[in-house]
């Protein structure tokens, strides 16, 4: 058994054995390395551009514990600043989104212009000629933003690898989601929610298939019970979920499946009744003459679950979600999630979207809440690690990818991944964290 | 201003009468109070009073057939977010009664505090309900709920997997 993530992951791959331990979840020394060897060199989700939809347009977010504002300043550049005014630190923005020409510190008056620019300063003659000739009391910008496809990230790390290497074959599931809306409308509000578990436990259940059809047989129930329903009767649905789960580069995961329900993009379901034929197949042809035949049907008829190293879940399945996972202590993660649509829904077709992702997703849903229950559990049973101490990973061969969405060779490479960021050892944002401190 | 045959007392009743099914799970005499063209609805907090089921997202969208489901859901011993049961009670005050477009329609406001506990966690859901309530053989029953929470997430709540 050889061991790695510092004695955190124990693999046997002759027996067939792989284990994380529970530490891995309650210790505040992993939480603390993870911030730094994880949360501070890798890319993160910052937003989607289309909810930044003019000039002044800003978002605020937490990311990996910090105060960021995401915004489209006067020139449409979109930029993300950390909230802290340079002068003594306050946050200068207090709203979670609207339109602003300026940010203003409300201690001492000092103004920012949209791209960052100190503009104003009290009483400025009390400073020298040269102050801030050299931009550094300006709003302080993230040392790296980037964009893929309209998805917005950011690293703390000025030397991180460019995001497109950082994505490397997880783009090909990143395009599926895309492309299958014309017009990208991100809906207004999110559902943010605490769950009393560790982090990574919400990544791995958001690729997990082998829970489904266990954990969510009274989802399943309901959508057997609502084919029924029609006038014409249709068969009930099948049951369960089928596919396949991939693990990616760097650590990305993947679950390519069919599931019993129906998807805009252009597959049509029994509950919808004979009238929703044509607007499905319309954008199912408009699906096609935008990405070829042979895409359209894959991205119509199949749902993927897309987890980014370390937190970020795309979710196109019941409903089209982005969903972030911050962890904000070693047992307590919290949750944001978007809703995703295509603006050129009609109200029919934005009734079932929404109804697609309510019935399923979220505090509300009939599905998430015993996810919610299941990690919950499994954060409590740690309280027994230091006798029974691990979890156990080990389904499906040791060697291959590509296997039945509920085996675990994809959660096992999320695993090594995550394993091989805390044995770096190159520490340099460690070293700057320990300077800073 | 139409329909005022019925007073707020007896409103005050109905609701208490709602929120006494709920704090003991009888949860089908609580479906029952529902008309068939109903809507319970929970919009996600922080969203403005523009919001609507399409435009924006919600927690909770839905209609006699969702509704029905998540009953009958709570019911099953695999529901697992509510087995064993939260332990509820529903307080409700600040009890209005408000002009109605529709003839038929009663619309009432009121304020609720919902106290969950369960596996020793204690949490509270606040905010306003407006409903719409329509009166059958002199019966009231509920066209549409709406509870609208004060809070700007759920980052402490975790879940809404009682009914609020």
């Amino acid at each position: 058994m050889r061991t790695i993530g510092q004695a955190n992951v124990a693999i046997d791959e002759a027996a067939g054995i792989f284990r994380v331990s529970r530490n891995a979840f309650v210790s505040d020394q992993v939480f603390e390395q993870e911030q730094s060897r994880i949360f501070a060199r890798c890319w993160l989700y910052l937003g989607h551009e289309a909810e930044l939809p003019e000039a002044g347009s800003f978002r605020t977010r937490r990311v990996a514990g910090r105060e960021i504002i995401f915004n489209r300043d006067m020139s449409g550049k979109v930029n993300a600043f950390f909230d802290s005014c340079p002068h003594r630190g306050a946050k200068v923005c207090m709203e979670k989104s609207g339109t602003a020409r300026q940010f203003h510190c409300i201690y001492h008056g000092w103004n920012f212009e949209a791209d960052g620019t100190l503009k104003r300063q009290p009483h400025h003659s009390g400073y020298s000629e040269t102050f801030n000739a050299d931009g550094a009391l300006n709003l302080m910008r993230l040392p790296r933003l980037e964009s893929y496809r309209g998805l917005w990230f950011v690293n703390f790390d000025k030397n991180a690898i460019s995001l497109e290497d950082y994505l490397g074959n997880a783009r090909e599931y990143i395009d599926c989601f895309v492309d299958q809306n014309e017009q990208v409308e991100i809906i207004a509000g999110a559902q943010e929610y605490g769950i009393a578990a560790n982090w990574k436990l919400l990544c791995e259940n958001s690729v997990d298939g082998y829970h489904a059809n266990n954990l969510h047989a009274t989802y399943f129930d309901y959508a057997r019970n609502i084919a029924p329903k029609l006038p014409d009767g249709p068969a009930p649905a099948r049951g369960g979920l089928y596919g396949v789960a991939r693990a990616l580069d760097n650590g990305h995961m993947v679950g390519e499946f069919s599931g019993p329900w129906g998807r805009p993009a252009g597959k049509w379901f029994p509950s919808w009744g004979e009238a929703a034929k044509p607007e499905i197949a319309a954008r199912r042809a408009d699906l096609v003459a935008r990405v070829g035949e042979e895409k359209a049907d894959r991205i119509a008829n199949l749902n993927r679950n897309l987890v980014i190293f370390p937190n970020l879940v795309l979710i196109d399945g019941t409903g089209m979600v982005i969903r972030v996972v911050q962890p904000s202590a070693p047992g307590f993660m919290e949750v944001c999630t978007w809703a995703v649509a295509d603006a050129r829904d009609s109200d029919w077709l934005r009734d079932i979207r929404m109804q697609n992702f309510l019935s399923f997703l979220g505090p509300g849903g009939l599905a998430t809440p015993d996810d919610v229950e299941a990690l919950e559990r499994c954060q409590q049973g740690y309280s027994n690690r230091r006798e029974a101490g691990w979890n156990d990973i080990s389904r499906g061969n040791m060697e291959d990818n590509d296997q039945p969405l509920d085996h675990e060779f994809h959660i096992r490479a999320y695993w090594k991944h995550w394993a091989e960021c805390l044995d770096r050892t190159d520490m340099v944002a460690e070293a700057a964290d320990k300077a800073a401190a | 201003m139409k329909n005022m045959t019925i007073d707020r007392q007896e409103v005050e009743d109905f609701l208490y009468a709602e929120a006494d099914l709920l704090d003991s799970w009888q949860l089908k005499e609580w479906f029952a109070l529902f008309t068939d063209d109903c809507r319970y609805l929970v919009p996600a907090a922080g969203l403005t009073a523009e919001a609507t089921p399409q435009n924006s997202l919600y927690y909770i969208a839905d209609d006699h057939v969702l509704l029905d489901e998540r009953v009958k859901r709570l019911y099953k011993r695999n529901a697992h977010a509510e087995q064993p049961h939260s332990k509820t009670r529903h307080f409700i005050t600040n009890v209005r009664l408000h002009p109605v477009e529709l003839a038929d329609e009663i619309a009432v406001s009121c304020a609720f505090l919902v106290h969950r506990n369960r596996s020793g966690q204690t949490s509270t859901f606040v905010g306003r309900s407006t409903y719409r309530l329509v009166l059958r053989d002199g019966a009231m029953l509920i066209r549409e709920k709406l509870c609208r929470l004060d809070c700007d997430d759920l980052f402490k709540q975790g879940r809404i997997s009682i009914l609020l």
